[in-house]
């Protein structure tokens, strides 16, 4: 009865969201529900299209995890995206300068991502904490300003050899890829996998069973009671952003080192925002994160499919991902409304 | 013209914070309304002014029925209210908050509005320069400003919520008179206070609210033992005090200064002993909580020295008083206490003594279900702090104090309980003044205050005006002192 009660009005909200979906489809003109099925097979149809969405979705994985974490400590981390971009930079600059073998690297480009986005994330943790800047504005500032800095970079001290191109830097020399594994005719992500679903549940488990995690959610949820109850709040608002940030910074590792194997300009993919989506309609939980994160990527890689079969831009996988999280979200609302205002009130017998 | 309070109800939830209120005020008085915090009083002159919508009742002005429904209506219908803190926008000019607020075109016509100002502020004896920033005015001038604003909006009631707070005595002095004139003039001034002197000084009748009924209605003057006893009705108190013999200091403050807003408590002298229980009277905001969070560590005294066991813990942070035995319980449990969304059980983890980085949850259920049962919570160890009733939620935050605690800070530690609640409170907090604790607790309630306490310091306006043993005084003195009145 009480899962009937919290996944029924998500149920219906994802209905409404998806018939929402299919009128936008209509009026574009395009059959809806042959592009439907496109993103069901751009995502999941063959072997190669299932590596390609799980290589998307480790990324953004890691980035969701962290957030699960700085939400945890009633965080809006915006600047999520710069974290994933300076984890990114100091990953290709460990991966452009370190020689040696794939095991000499592949840790030192991950180590790299996590101090990157770390440090990066700590700028808006002092800022909010020391400065008084609402982490809001701080971390949008940073993503602007890391965009900045790989772009820089990109068309500056690591152009391409010849000519600076927004195309991206110089492909990595092959032990900084990370390595995969063939079978079924393709080759396999594993490490990246292995990367998102390792943080989640290292995620899971800090907030389900440790004291940190316990007390990380009561700075969230109350802090002003958390800091009369002893707990040092500043310093579990500084640790919340170092970890969300290392997370962040690995999915930039895996940008790098797995799908690009070179740096470029968008190189956060949007995973850091996207990030944010996953996490709201996840409510929070580390559970949920897992599931909901590998069917946004999966209608992010088909929606691909949609501009190669129907002409249709692929930003339909956007628009149809925001759609979902603002009707899951409104249901949230309505139900959360209806459970507050007693029958009574509502002038009801 | 006269205003007519006819039959006003108003409920928050189960508290009744108007239960029946009628009287009338004539034209051209001066009338004071006077209680007790949470007596009803803001409640009413909130309906008055168009904040609140009554449950039912009325409000009849000049013979008319209004129906207030938006302080926009209230105004339109000729009820101006002044708050205890002046709506001025300080970044605006004078001139600016003046027309902010009138009906008027879309187009701002200042030049007109100017004239208006001045024409108005003239006649009311004030002088403004229009293009000052309300910044630069002081408290007395805003409350000016406001006057000849609401004047010039035509208001025929004009409502003062605690007018007197923080403004100096000469600007006192010129509110007044003000108001002595605009009576004259044929308006109807409603001034609500807790400070008996000024009612004396200013009204000319009174009425008296207690637990959201009128309970007294007459022309001044009445003597004062009479409003005091009106307002806070009469105090009995069982004389079952056993008090805990007394150790060595735990708390003492040499002449501590200590400021924070509108509070100015001055070279305070004051100790707790071990097995002593002070209370802290006064109505509420009169710098008890000041003094609460300068001993909890949350504030610094500008001067002077606090100390818990003979060491000073002048600049000490929070967290350092906490490891001195300092236990602070401020009035907002769910707001400053506990946490929404944690359970029992986890609130009791936060606070316990383990360190482990990993939480064994079956241990920690365990013991939840312990202190449930040592303190009668009425809740599961999963049970969240928000679904637990008020007197439950205080449970589980004295089942949260250490126990080596050596100094309670409690404010209005039964505020809200039902009577078998706060008695079994007590009865916890005297278990620990018998083991050695020192107890520093504010209350409104004087029954309380007389029961518990060892001593009682009298908060006035901010600082502290009286500390007496409790065997040498009785409530009707500390009504007289709440008051800021020494008994004659």
């Amino acid at each position: 009865m009480k899962i009937l009660k919290t996944t029924g009005p998500t149920l219906v909200s994802l209905a409404a969201a998806l018939a929402f979906g299919i009128a936008l489809l209509l009026l574009a003109g395009a059959p809806p529900f042959e592009a439907l099925w496109l993103l069901v097979e751009g995502s999941f149809g063959s072997a190669s299209k299932i590596s390609a969405t799980l290589l998307a979705w480790s990324p953004l994985l890691l980035a969701s995890a962290g957030l699960v974490i700085t939400f945890a400590a009633g965080l809006w981390n915006i600047g999520v995206e710069g974290q994933i971009i300076v984890g990114a930079i100091a990953a290709t600059w460990v991966a452009r300068s370190l020689p040696g073998p794939v095991w000499v690297i592949l840790p030192a480009t991950i180590i790299a991502g996590a101090i990157g986005g770390l440090l990066w994330a700590l700028i808006a943790g002092v800022l909010k904490t020391y400065g008084g800047v609402h982490e809001i504005f701080g971390g949008l500032g940073l993503d602007f300003v890391a965009a900045g800095m790989v772009v820089y970079l990109v068309l500056g001290p690591w152009k391409r050899t010849g000519v600076a191109s927004t195309s991206g830097t110089d492909i990595f020399r092959e032990p900084a890829w990370m390595p995969e594994f063939e079978a079924f005719g393709t080759s396999w992500p594993v490490v990246p996998v292995a990367l998102g679903l390792a943080s989640v549940f290292a995620v899971w488990l800090l907030l389900r069973g440790t004291r940190f995690g316990l007390r990380l959610k009561a700075v969230g949820r109350n802090p002003q009671s958390s800091f009369l109850l002893g707990i040092p709040t500043n310093r579990y608002i500084l640790g919340a952003f170092a970890i969300g940030g290392a997370l962040a910074g690995v999915a930039g590792t895996v940008q790098v080192a797995a799908f690009h194997h070179k740096l470029v300009p968008s190189i956060s993919g949007g995973y850091g925002f996207l990030g944010i989506l996953v996490v709201l309609l996840a409510s929070f939980s580390a559970v949920w994160v897992a599931p909901i994160a590998l069917f946004f990527v999966a209608i992010s890689v088909g929606s691909t499919q949609l501009d190669l079969r129907l002409g249709l831009d692929s930003a339909y996988g956007g628009v149809l991902q925001g759609i979902i999280v603002l009707f899951v979200m409104i249901g949230g609302a309505w139900s959360a409304r209806r459970a507050s205002v007693s029958p009574t009130a509502r002038g009801e017998p | 013209m006269a205003l007519e309070i006819r039959d006003i109800h108003k409920s928050f939830g189960p508290v009744r914070a108007n239960d029946g209120i009628t009287f009338v005020v004539e034209e051209g008085s001066l009338h004071g309304i006077l209680g007790e915090n949470g007596a009803g009083k803001s409640t009413l002159m909130k309906i008055l002014s168009g904040f609140y919508e009554t449950d039912s009742g009325e409000v009849v002005l000049d013979g008319e029925a209004l129906d207030l429904r938006s302080p926009a209506d209230a105004i339109q219908a000729g009820i101006g209210m002044l708050h205890q803190d002046p709506l001025v926008f300080l970044p605006f000019t004078v001139l600016d908050n003046f027309v902010l607020g009138s009906p008027g075109p879309v187009r701002l016509d200042r030049s007109a509005a100017r004239v208006e100002l001045e024409r108005v502020s003239d006649e009311l004896g004030f002088r403004f320069d229009p293009e000052r920033l309300a910044r630069g005015l002081t408290v007395g001038e805003r409350q000016q400003l406001e006057i000849t604003r609401l004047m010039w909006l035509g208001a025929k009631v004009l409502i003062f919520d605690e007018p007197t707070t923080g403004i100096s005595e000469t600007q006192r002095a010129q509110l007044f008179s003000t108001l002595r004139n605009l009576a004259e003039d044929g308006l109807i001034v409603l001034f609500v206070s807790h400070k008996l002197e000024e009612i004396e000084d200013l009204c000319d009748s009174v009425t008296v609210i207690r637990q959201g009924k009128v309970v007294f209605e007459a022309a001044m003057p009445v003597p004062p033992d009479e409003l005091v006893e009106k307002m806070f009705g009469k105090v009995f108190v069982e004389d079952d005090r056993e008090p805990a013999p007394l150790g060595a200091p735990v708390l003492e403050l040499s002449l501590a200064t200590i400021e924070e807003g509108t509070s100015h408590i001055e070279d305070l002298n004051l100790s707790c002993l071990a097995g002593e229980v002070i209370g802290l009277a006064g109505l509420e905001g009169s710098g008890q909580r000041t003094l609460l969070r300068a001993c909890a560590g949350l504030l610094n005294p500008t001067a002077g020295n606090v100390s818990v066991d003979g060491n000073s813990l002048n600049k000490a942070s929070y967290r350092d008083h906490l490891a001195a035995g300092v236990h602070y319980l401020p009035a907002g449990r769910l707001e400053e206490g506990l946490v929404e969304g944690v359970s029992i059980a986890e609130h009791l983890v936060l606070t316990s003594e383990d360190t482990g980085f990993f939480i064994d949850w079956d241990a920690a259920d365990e013991a939840a279900q312990q202190e449930i049962n040592d303190y009668s919570i009425k809740g599961r160890p999963s049970s969240p702090a928000e679904a637990l009733s008020g007197g439950n939620q205080q449970r589980l935050l004295l089942a949260m104090i250490p126990d080596d605690v050596r100094l309670l800070l409690l404010e209005h530690p039964t505020r809200g309980l039902d009577v078998g609640s706060a008695a079994y409170v007590w009865q916890r907090l005297l278990e620990r003044r018998s083991d050695g604790t020192a107890i520093v607790f504010a209350s409104a309630d004087l029954d309380e205050l007389l029961r518990y306490s060892d001593r009682i310091v009298v908060f006035f306006d901010g600082d502290v005006f009286s500390v007496r043993d409790v065997a040498d005084t009785d409530g009707e003195e500390l009504g007289y002192l709440i008051g800021g009145k020494e008994r004659m």
